[in-house]
């Protein structure tokens, strides 16, 4: 309970937009996946890197904070 | 738009296929330090060292971050140390200028204590060469290559007879380390010049000043990739097509990284090496994929036919996916670092013999083999023999990376920890090569015509 709320606060807090997300729950683990506008952000990527996965921790969940450019680099030609 | 698949997709090949890049290597070439004054050539190399890559380990620290990627080692190569040596005497200060160097900009491993003497000794090189035991044994991050023979020049059996010598040398000088001087070194045939992979790696003097190249790794991914459901009955042929798309994965991602690198410390992006390059860690080992295939264990026949369709499929995936693909790039057997070779080793599946056949189809060649603390240098050095044979008839580059274990006997494991694993201590045949290393002189090149 909570995990969205958290994660968005967070984000809200850095002004990182979210624009798409999606969840599901894969081989019994519970599967978030957020597409987060970085573009108005007000911290370091890696600042919001380490804060979002520190919230993560903390609600015992793992949180992956990945630049877009790599799934678009791994999966398109 | 992103598709939550390929993002899952992703995230499972690093947390749980041990994706990684293995390696960002800096390049620097140390041509402008030559000087005849030794005290000056070696603070030319360190500041020359500590300027370039100041800002090294903190770029790779800061992409890992962003794309979520590990860089499990950041490194550097320089120009072959004998090329400085030609003009200033003392060859081992210079492995402390680069070691200093090394521990200053925080890297891992420094690669170039080495000499390229294929056809001949060159002034300086024979210097060198002999100070690798007291180089490597006096120094943690400094490794040491040396080009012994190539398709074009042929083999120089007296550099083969000495590096023999060489490899003993070190084992015994650091034989209350685990004999590891011997893990640093590496005796090629048809090196190249652009290896971003320890204990290998030298900046080639046909590079540019400074430069960015980068080895992925993924062998768990491979492996996940052809045992997916579906693939149980799959035919050769889609098990290659299924290897080339993971390759192509594996490769784009070493690519992004690469270009990244080389923006953030403003300098030419080299190669991505291509290389699938195992870890110790439970299901990184390209053993596991020829089993999977469908092979009992590693080592059985058919062993060198999968491995030379591994091998292959790396490549064509991986040329697809890179602009500039260079390097090694093939699938590396190294046996202490990957889980399934111990084991075939251990089980008496995978011997000296098969490994060398193997050698002929894999990426580099007989690699962390550790042998009886007894092998006697001339054994060493026909084991070199065969590989650098076997490389300069092929055209492709061969390698022996062999540490004799000393104080053990077949049968003994030498632990190295981290990367590096455990070796198993394998049986050799002991009939003497002694006097056709001895003879000396230089194995003419291979006819390039009448192939058969």
């Amino acid at each position: 309970m909570g995990i969205l709320a958290a994660i968005t606060a967070k984000c809200a807090e850095a002004n990182v937009n979210i624009s798409d997300m999606s969840q599901t729950v894969m081989q019994d683990l519970f599967v978030m996946t957020m597409l987060a506008d970085i573009s108005q952000c007000r911290v370091a990527f890696t600042d919001l890197s380490d804060t979002l996965k520190q919230c993560g921790k903390e609600m015992s969940m793992q949180v992956h904070v990945m630049h877009e450019d790599i799934f678009n680099s791994m999966h398109r030609i | 738009m992103l598709n939550t698949t390929d993002i899952r997709e992703t995230i499972q090949m690093i947390q749980q296929e041990n994706l990684d890049i293995r390696t960002v290597t800096m390049g620097i070439s140390l041509l402008d330090c030559a000087d005849s004054d030794i005290d000056a050539a070696c603070r030319k190399v360190y500041d020359k060292i500590a300027r370039c890559a100041e800002n090294h380990v903190r770029a790779c620290d800061d992409i890992e971050k962003r794309y979520g990627i590990p860089i499990i080692n950041k490194r550097i190569s320089v120009t072959p140390v004998a090329l400085l040596t030609a003009a200033a005497a003392e060859p081992v200060m210079f492995a402390h200028a680069l070691q200093r160097a090394a521990d200053t900009v925080g890297v891992n491993y420094i690669g170039g204590y080495s000499a390229l003497v294929h056809k001949g000794f060159a002034a300086g090189d024979t210097a060198l060469i002999e100070s690798i035991p007291q180089a490597l044994s006096e120094t943690t991050k400094v490794c040491s290559s040396v080009n012994i023979g190539s398709t074009r020049a042929g083999i120089n059996m007296d550099a083969v007879a000495l590096m023999g010598r060489v490899i003993r040398e070190a084992a015994e000088a650091t034989a209350d380390n685990h004999c590891f001087g011997a893990a640093k070194i590496v005796v090629f045939s048809n090196a190249v010049e652009d290896n971003p992979f320890m204990a290998g790696a030298f900046h080639g003097i046909g590079e540019p000043d400074c430069v960015i190249n980068v080895g992925v790794s993924g062998p768990g991914v491979v492996r996940s990739a052809i045992s997916r459901e579906g693939m149980e009955n799959a035919d050769i042929g889609q098990i290659a097509e299924v290897i080339k798309k993971t390759a192509f994965k594996i490769t784009r991602m070493g690519q992004l990284v690469g270009t990244q690198a080389a923006a953030a410390l403003g300098v030419p992006f080299g190669i991505v090496d291509l290389s699938l390059a195992p870890t110790p860690a439970v299901g990184d080992s390209v053993a596991y994929i020829l089993e999977e295939m469908g092979l009992e264990q590693c080592g059985a026949y058919g062993t060198t036919a999968a491995l030379a369709l591994l091998n292959d499929a790396v490549k064509k995936g991986g040329v697809m996916a890179s602009s500039s693909v260079g390097g090694l790039s093939g699938a590396f057997i190294p046996i202490s670092e990957d889980a399934g070779m111990i084991e075939a080793v251990k089980s008496g599946s995978l011997t000296l013999g098969k490994l060398e056949a193997m050698t002929a189809v894999c990426s580099v060649g007989l690699d962390m083999v550790v042998v009886p603390g007894d092998t006697p240098s001339d054994i060493i050095a026909g084991i070199i023999a065969d590989q650098a044979a076997i490389g300069m008839v092929n055209h492709k580059t061969t390698a022996v990376r062999v540490i004799p274990a000393i104080g053990m006997k077949e049968g003994d494991v030498l632990e190295f920890g981290g990367l590096f694993g455990s070796g198993p201590v394998m049986a050799v045949n002991r009939r003497s090569p002694a006097k056709f290393i001895g003879r000396g002189g230089r194995i003419p090149a291979p006819l390039q015509s009448l192939k058969n």
